[in-house]
């Protein structure tokens, strides 16, 4: 595989807290333009993996490329304008809970873009109606929605500035099976509706089945160690013990 | 017992080290939020919302404190005063403590615990629901979003409240001096100019200034150093209170010290 083919490529990464080996020598890359999920047991290093790809953890050694940039050798304030490429849905939606629902989705583009009250209002009730948010929850606050609504919302927010990457980290974790089956419903529809304009999809999960069900790829992580890189067929096939007993869960 | 002396020894240095390294992460913390402070954009309208919230909204209970502070004030010097028949003194001894002591540090006090305790609990409900990493995440730095209009909002609001205490608390004690006590209003307040001077009111508003900033910058980082979830908000709230509080009256001593000297 070449590297154009990949939109994140981490190179002989290892994070070190004190003593504590949290990532050691990950050495893969994420296809551009495909859903890939990363799997593991608590503790195995997917949320650091993913707060380096976001360049909030920086590693002891190695590099993180994103969309052919070194994020670990870029400056702070370069960084935080490069953030704009991705979205991110978090594991409890993590919305502002002093903001409305509308506002949540409206706040990036207030802050990053200068487009007038009355586009961010068409692009906002957009965005909320593609993922299934009526006009009177787009009025309520987050503490006034059920999870799944909060989830949706916070894809919405997620994508209010054409991200390049979207990362979901667990985010079904806390949702009855119906309401889980229909976010990764829409995070599927979400990442084909835009894979046209460059959209890679990344999910950090421990949900096998949903994994199999929804995904193109599967990174397999224990011990800080990828232990598999592999399409989700092969992936079903691998002989690796370990695998095997996710796989029989 | 040679092993007890060990583990005392031990407990103390674990001590020492833990509060060097909390002064060093204040410190760092202190340092980022003036550094962001002068970086754009300045965020006018959370700037204007936190006034509104510390000023504002503190100005009910920093009048109900200050007209009884003054009022009660002016009770105690009256009874004190009557015995050398210097009770016509009441007036200038009021306005000067308040002036110069109690308007800023009570009003301290009062925002220390109404705000420095907000402050606190919204940023670490932040902190424990992710909000702050989603601010982070979208490329929004949390210290300049969250913890500089807030310092801000107090430096400037402290003063402001302190001159209103000022005013307020004078306001209890001309009440309780002239129609209570019965002193003469014309004594009462020509007294007050006889011995007050410009240096001391300034004393009280630099006072009031360093205070604002003290109480901002210890309740953001209480908030932003939240761990955990309810229970650690309620700890960050606790702390912020605490030592908001004893920050203020401690300052206000090596203060009055300093400013005594140059004004």
């Amino acid at each position: 595989m070449t590297n154009e083919q990949f939109s994140i490529e981490f190179k002989h990464v290892v994070k070190k807290f004190g003593d504590t080996t949290v990532l050691n020598d990950v050495d893969f890359g994420i296809i551009k333009n495909k859903i890939t999920t990363v799997l593991g047991f608590s503790g195995a290093g997917k949320t650091t993996l993913m707060k380096h790809i976001l360049g909030l953890t920086m590693p002891t050694s190695g590099d993180v490329e994103v969309l052919g940039t070194c994020i670990n050798k870029i400056g702070e304030l370069e960084l935080r304008e490069f953030r704009r490429n991705f979205g991110m849905v978090f594991q409890y939606a993590a919305l502002f809970d002093f903001l409305t629902s509308f506002e949540n989705v409206a706040f990036p583009l207030r802050e990053f873009t200068k487009m007038t009250e009355a586009e961010i209002k068409e692009k906002v009730m957009g965005l909320l109606e593609s993922v299934g948010i009526s006009k009177e929850a787009a009025a309520r606050l987050p503490s006034e929605l059920s999870g799944g609504m909060r989830k949706r919302v916070g894809l919405a927010r997620g994508l209010a500035l054409d991200p390049h990457i979207m990362l979901y980290d667990e985010p079904t974790s806390g949702l009855d099976p119906i309401t889980t089956h229909m976010v990764y419903d829409l995070m599927r529809e979400t990442h084909y509706s835009n894979v046209h304009h460059g959209f890679t999809s990344v999910i950090i999960s421990h949900d096998i089945h949903a994994t199999l069900k929804y995904s193109d790829y599967v990174v397999f992580m224990e011990n800080g160690q990828v232990v598999e890189h592999l399409d989700v067929e092969s992936f079903k096939k691998s002989e690796n013990p370990v695998i095997r007993r996710f796989l029989e869960l | 017992m040679k092993v007890l002396v060990q583990r005392r020894i031990e407990d103390l240095g674990t001590n020492v080290t833990n509060l060097l390294l909390g002064l060093g992460d204040f410190t760092n913390f202190t340092m980022k939020t003036i550094f962001w402070t002068f970086k754009p954009p300045y965020r006018w309208k959370l700037l204007f919302e936190q006034i509104y919230f510390i000023g504002n909204k503190s100005i009910f209970i920093i009048f109900l404190t200050s007209s009884f502070t003054g009022a009660v004030f002016a009770f105690q010097i009256y009874v004190g005063m009557k015995v050398i028949n210097a009770d016509s003194f009441i007036g200038p001894i009021v306005t000067i403590a308040l002036a110069k002591e109690l308007a800023p540090v009570l009003s301290g006090l009062v925002v220390a615990g109404r705000c420095g305790a907000a402050m606190a609990a919204q940023i670490g409900s932040m902190k424990v629901t992710e909000q702050i990493d989603a601010l982070e995440v979208m490329g929004i730095n949390s210290y300049q979003y969250l913890a500089v209009p807030r310092i801000l909002g107090a430096t400037l609001s402290l003063p402001l409240l302190s001159a209103i205490f000022l005013l307020i608390g004078y306001g209890g004690a001309w009440l309780i001096g002239t129609k209570v006590i019965l002193i003469d209003e014309v004594i009462f307040s020509s007294l007050i100019s006889d011995f007050m001077d410009l240096g001391m009111v300034a004393e009280g508003i630099i006072k009031a200034t360093v205070f604002g900033y003290l109480i901002g910058i210890i309740g953001t980082y209480q908030g932003f150093n939240v761990t955990g979830g309810a229970e650690g908000v309620g700890k960050g709230t606790n702390m912020a209170v605490v030592w908001g509080m004893i920050t203020v009256l401690v300052v206000d001593f090596f203060l009055t010290s300093f400013l005594t000297k140059i004004l």
